[in-house]
Formats: C-alpha cells, sequence, structure tokens
C-alpha cells in the first residue's frame, strides 16, 4: 500500500524521477493554462458577455468576497495569490472523479510547498502594507517575552497548513483503498462523494487561513471595517 | 524476541492506541462545537450561512488533530522508519 501518489514512478533517468505528483501538477497547469488562454480570448468589456465570461466572473468576485469578510481591505491586490491557491487546491481534489488520477495535493512535497508559498507570501505583504520595522515589531506584541512563541506559531502554522491538506487528502483515498478490499460494491461510491466534499471543504480552509494569516500581518492598528470595502486602493494622485 | 519483532509488535500497538486517543479529543470537541452552532441557529435563524461557514471550518480545523494522528497512525504502519532500518540491517 503506497502513502502518497510520490511512490509512482513513470520514468527515471539518474536522481531525476517523473512521479505520479509532478505529472499530475503539470496536467492541472495544463487545464489553467489552456483555460485561461480560451477564456482570455471571449473577454470583452462590453454589455454583451458570453456565458464563460458571466461564470468567471462569479468565480472571482466570490473569492474576493470571501477575501474580504476575512478583514483584507482592498483584496484584489491579494487575489493573484490566494485565488490561485484556492482554484489549484480546489481542481487537485474534485478531479479525483477521473478514474486513475492521483491527486497532487495527497502528496506531503506539493502540500508543503503550497504551505511554503503561504509562509513566504505573509511577511512580503506584512512589510509591503506596513514597512519593514512596523512588522518586525508586531512580532514583540504584546511583550518582548512573546517573540520566541510567536515565531514559533509562525512555523508551526506552516506546518500545520501542509500536513492537514495532505492528512485529509491521503485518507480520502486511504479509505477508498481499504473499502475496495472489505466492500466494493457501493461503499467506494459514497465514500469518494465524501472525499470531494472533504477536499473541496480542506481547499477552502487552506485558501481562507492563508489569507486570515496575511490579514493578521497586515492590519495597521487603525483599521476600520466598512462592508463594501472598494476592489482596488484609490489611486493617490486625483 | 528479537530487535523485529519487538519494533512490530510496539508499532502495532501504539498506532492503535494513537488512532483511538485521537479520536476521543476531536470527537468530544466536534460533538461540543456542532451542539453550540445548534443553540446558535435556533435563536437567530437569519445568521445562518455566517454561522454554518464557521462551523464547518471549525469543524474542519477540529478534525485536523485527528488527521495528525491518523497521519502517524499510517507512518507507524505502512512505512515505519524503524523497521525499514532493521530490515537493511539484517538485509547485510
Amino acid at each position: 500500500m503506497q502513502l502518497s501518489p510520490d511512490e509512482i514512478v513513470y520514468w527515471q533517468l539518474g536522481a531525476l524521477k517523473l512521479n505520479a505528483t509532478i505529472l499530475f501538477t503539470w496536467c492541472l497547469m495544463l487545464i489553467f493554462f489552456i483555460s485561461a488562454k480560451l477564456l482570455e480570448r471571449s473577454l470583452t468589456q462590453s454589455d454583451k458577455r458570453t456565458r464563460l465570461q458571466n461564470a468567471l466572473e462569479i468565480i472571482v468576485l466570490g473569492i474576493e468576497k470571501q477575501i474580504s469578510s476575512v478583514g483584507l481591505p482592498y483584496p484584489r491586490q491579494y487575489i493573484g495569490f490566494l485565488g490561485t491557491l484556492f482554484l489549484f487546491i480546489a481542481l487537485a481534489n474534485l478531479l479525483t472523479i477521473f478514474p486513475g488520477y492521483e491527486p497532487p495535493t495527497g502528496s506531503l512535497s506539493t502540500t508543503f510547498s503550497l504551505a511554503l508559498c503561504v509562509f513566504i507570501a505573509v511577511p512580503y505583504y506584512g512589510i509591503k502594507q506596513r514597512g519593514l520595522k512596523d512588522y518586525l515589531a508586531s512580532y514583540t506584541k504584546p511583550t518582548i517575552i512573546m517573540l520566541p512563541f510567536n515565531i514559533i506559531g509562525e512555523i508551526s502554522r506552516t506546518f500545520a497548513l501542509a500536513v492537514r491538506l495532505f492528512g485529509n487528502i491521503m485518507s480520502g483515498t486511504m479509505i477508498i483503498g481499504i473499502m475496495l478490499v472489505i466492500a466494493p460494491f457501493v461503499f467506494p461510491v459514497v465514500m469518494t462523494a465524501l472525499g470531494l466534499l472533504t477536499g473541496m471543504v480542506q481547499a477552502y480552509i487552506f485558501f481562507i487561513l492563508a489569507s486570515v494569516y496575511i490579514a493578521a500581518a497586515t492590519s495597521v492598528s487603525d483599521t476600520h471595517m466598512h462592508k463594501n470595502s472598494p476592489l482596488i486602493k484609490p489611486s493617490k494622485e486625483k | 524476541m528479537d530487535s523485529l519483532t519487538i519494533i512490530a509488535v510496539v508499532s502495532i500497538i501504539t498506532s492503535g492506541i494513537t488512532i483511538g486517543f485521537g479520536a476521543i479529543g476531536p470527537a468530544f470537541a466536534e460533538g461540543r462545537a456542532v451542539a453550540n452552532a445548534l443553540t446558535a441557529l435556533a435563536q437567530q435563524p437569519d445568521a445562518s450561512a455566517t454561522i454554518t461557514r464557521t462551523l464547518f471550518v471549525g469543524l474542519a480545523m477540529i478534525e485536523s488533530t485527528a488527521i495528525y494522528c491518523f497521519v502517524v497512525t499510517m507512518i507507524l504502519l505502512f512505512s515505519n522508519p524503524f523497521w525499514n532500518y532493521f530490515i537493511a540491517q539484517s538485509g547485510n
């Protein structure tokens, strides 16, 4: 029994391995690239919009609403990172309905690299919004004694993000595998449906937690929450 | 008993204990969370969208502690590093 799709190796040349994780990640990238290219062609600013553009706008605006509900003002500057995280994980988990597909999120290397992206993005946005000195000073809040605990928390939550996604997807695959041995008739279908739900919820949670971490790093003390904040930061020259 | 047998016995027993305790804690926690969410839903049905969303996120975060135990159990059972080390030792 294999724990992760890393162990399925299709092609090997010395230390270079082409395993199922890399292959299916490439497939996902290809799907995103081709669909983005196709959608780009039909984008228009006029009132006569295609169905695809409407669907795309629903997705983009939905993600932006979720980001701003966490407390991040002007969500459009974060959607490139956070929206991609959500769409990638959601598609990677949803494609499990196709037989023969191994979700790349069921491998610890994929989830850990995604968590590492969040780990880097948090100080990046924090410094960009508040300046280096102000951001570094936030580690010593409320007192200087909390400095090591804040740093430990930063690292351990990265691990938690990675292991949470990996464990959920891996357990889904594992349970289906065990069910196939014990009761191969109906139960695997039910468990696959449950796996789709878990995959979607986990994608949402990964995305929401990343937004919460960024919101905590960028929050300035005099934030005033307004419900319908503009999507783009108003430019300074007027 | 040679060392391989000891490792096998300890790994199997420990993995059983791990998944058992890992199920108890989150079970209590999820029970409390759902009970409180139901109370909140009964008191203010208008806020059901927010409550349900927060509940799902909270449940998944609680469940992740159970998942950590599950991951440790799976590693102990299927890709035990100590077992593999002694297998490699005995192979030489």
